[in-house]
């Protein structure tokens, strides 16, 4: 295991336990967080690598 | 009494890589790809295909024609969509489509259509070269395509009437309908520098009214173009929306948009808001606003942001369905459904935007793009971001953001399975779908009002469908039933 995906591990049970581990609506606010987590770990795993190239080659003709 | 909204969306799908990375050898891949592949692959007719002519009757004079464009890759499926080329981008246009929901469900059916042609496409592809398809609207470098939504409107209604009820609701929808976009792409845009806008498509509005779609476009286009009778009907092309992958912003949008117009037809413009004073001004402003506070003054001397705009239009709305049914637009079912959907998207955008995280485009992204930026501690304007943008749209189900932020389904995988092979029932799209299924290989063309058939001897026989109303499963189901050739049924319809 990478350092990386150890941290992203981590990441992933930290966000975990912290949408299992609430109490009903005091913590509404930190389950929505722990999700945006989760969901962020996924989007950084599925990004483009090269962000800068990707957006830079990205170019269209107009249409319509 | 308000006609029926026929209506559904077309879509110039962004493309990237290809063998030539040539933009219109590409999408004449993808476009290629799914005709060879699926049951035909029938040539569109553009007899009929008018779009010089100016809703205001004026010739167009000051402005250029779009141009269309007849070698390119162009077929008609069996569900009555058109797949094509159009200038440099695979295009799909959705058929005619009874109500909002239905045409929601055949827009995802496009969806479909394009994730089926990249992965036909890319299978005969050098790994390199494979395509890419994006279902946005802009590149931000300063080029956008279009995604149009057509609505059937009365021949009656006067042409400035529909630009004085219409233009507060083009202006203002995108609060809830607007795909978002990181950043800015024209002088105007980035002048002021913004971190993330509501709208795709806003900054690219140049004028209030007018006939081009390419150059100086309008909030309200004049194309007069109705495929259909003209003396009774109006196809009302609507080209300042985004292109939406919540399914239910798809819905909102087209059915806040077809109430209005079946309001405007019932009751004239009385009861629509007062529109901005300089409506230009206020698309490009409110999409730059994500706080959604800016204000803009109205032709009754009152300032309004667009919240207060669709505020007064939902309650319009409301009431008009209240006093006279929705039944122009929907069954009642559906009808509330819209209205319901509508309402929790704009108070949630107002009160808390977590709320329609799960519904509204704009907030989708938002929450995933400034939830990055703050996490990895980024500049605005770092690359991650816009790529973020991007990558949103992307179809890949493998690289797909819009796939993975959680948004609400309205429609079944079946559901859309099913659309994408079989037409609605309830308008012409039925009988065209139905003949390309049927009789294939006799079909030499077909458009939105006609298909011609070639039965080998004699001349080409065109059967019109001046009514996109008529060409029903109800009126012609058990006439395709007993006519197994297309002799057969060209020798039925001539009794």
């Amino acid at each position: 295991m990478t350092e990386q995906e150890r941290i992203q591990k981590q990441r992933t049970e930290r966000a975990r336990e912290a949408s299992t581990d609430v109490s009903v609506d005091a913590t509404k606010g930190d389950q929505l967080k722990a999700e945006l987590d989760d969901l962020l770990d996924e989007i950084d795993e599925v990004l483009e690598e090269n962000a800068e190239e990707f957006v830079r080659n990205y170019v269209q003709k107009g249409g319509e | 009494m308000a006609i029926a909204k026929v209506l559904g969306i077309e879509t110039e799908y962004g493309i990237s890589g290809g063998p030539d990375l040539e933009p219109i050898a590409s999408s004449s891949i993808i476009v290629n790809a799914y005709a060879h592949h699926g049951r035909t692959r029938i040539n569109w007719d553009f007899q009929g295909e008018t779009p010089d002519l100016d809703a205001r009757g004026l010739p167009g004079l000051t402005s250029f024609a779009p141009i269309i464009e007849t070698h390119l890759a162009n077929t008609v499926l069996t569900n009555g969509a058109r797949l094509y080329v159009d200038h440099a981008h695979p295009e799909y246009s959705s058929p005619e489509c009874r109500t909002p929901w239905e045409a929601t469900l055949y827009d995802l059916a496009g969806e479909e259509v394009m994730r089926r042609a990249l992965v036909i496409a890319n299978e005969s592809l050098a790994l390199e070269d494979a395509i890419s398809l994006y279902k946005n609207n802009s590149d931000g470098k300063g080029n956008s395509y279009g995604t149009h939504e057509n609505f059937l409107v009365g021949r009656e209604v006067d042409f400035s009437d529909i630009i004085r009820a219409m233009v507060p609701h083009f202006v203002s929808r995108q609060i809830i309908v607007g795909a978002g976009k990181v950043g800015a792409e024209t002088d105007h845009g980035l002048h002021s520098d913004p971190f993330f806008q509501l709208s795709q498509r806003a900054e690219f509005f140049e004028e209030v009214v007018g006939l081009e779609t390419t150059l100086k476009r309008p909030i309200i286009n004049t194309r007069d173009e109705p495929h259909s009778d003209a003396e009774r009907f109006r196809r009302l092309h609507v080209i300042i929306g985004d292109a939406n992958l919540s399914p239910y912003a798809t819905f909102v949008k087209l059915g806040s948009t077809a109430l209005l117009l079946a309001m405007l037809e019932d009751e004239g413009t009385e009861n629509f808001p007062s529109p901005p004073r300089h409506p230009v001004h206020a698309v490009r402003a409110f999409s730059l606003d994500p706080s959604l506070r800016a204000v803009e003054i109205c032709e009754d001397n009152k300032w309004r942001s667009a919240w207060d705009i669709q505020d007064q239009l939902w309650t319009a709305a409301s009431e008009y369905v209240r006093r006279r049914g929705g039944e122009a637009v929907a069954p009642d079912a559906e009808v509330a459904l819209i209205l319901e959907q509508w309402r929790e998207m704009l108070d949630g955008v107002r009160d808390d935007i977590r709320t329609v995280a799960d519904r509204v485009d704009w907030v989708a992204k938002f929450r995933v793009v400034s939830g990055m930026q703050e996490r990895h501690d980024l500049s605005p304007h770092d690359a991650k971001l816009r790529a973020i943008d991007l990558q949103y749209h992307d179809l890949s189900p493998q690289r797909s953001l819009a796939r993975r932020v959680g948004l609400r389904t309205l429609q079944s995988d079946e559901e859309v399975r099913e659309a994408l092979h079989n037409p609605p029932t309830s308008t012409r799209a039925y009988f065209r779908g139905q003949c390309v299924a049927r009789y294939p290989e006799q079909i030499v063309a077909a458009n939105w009002d006609s298909v011609v058939f070639d039965l080998g001897e004699g001349p080409l026989q065109r059967v019109p469908m001046m009514d996109p109303l008529r060409g029903t499963a109800a009126l012609t189901e058990d006439l395709l039933k007993v006519c197994p050739t297309a002799d057969d049924l060209l020798e039925a319809l001539d009794r």
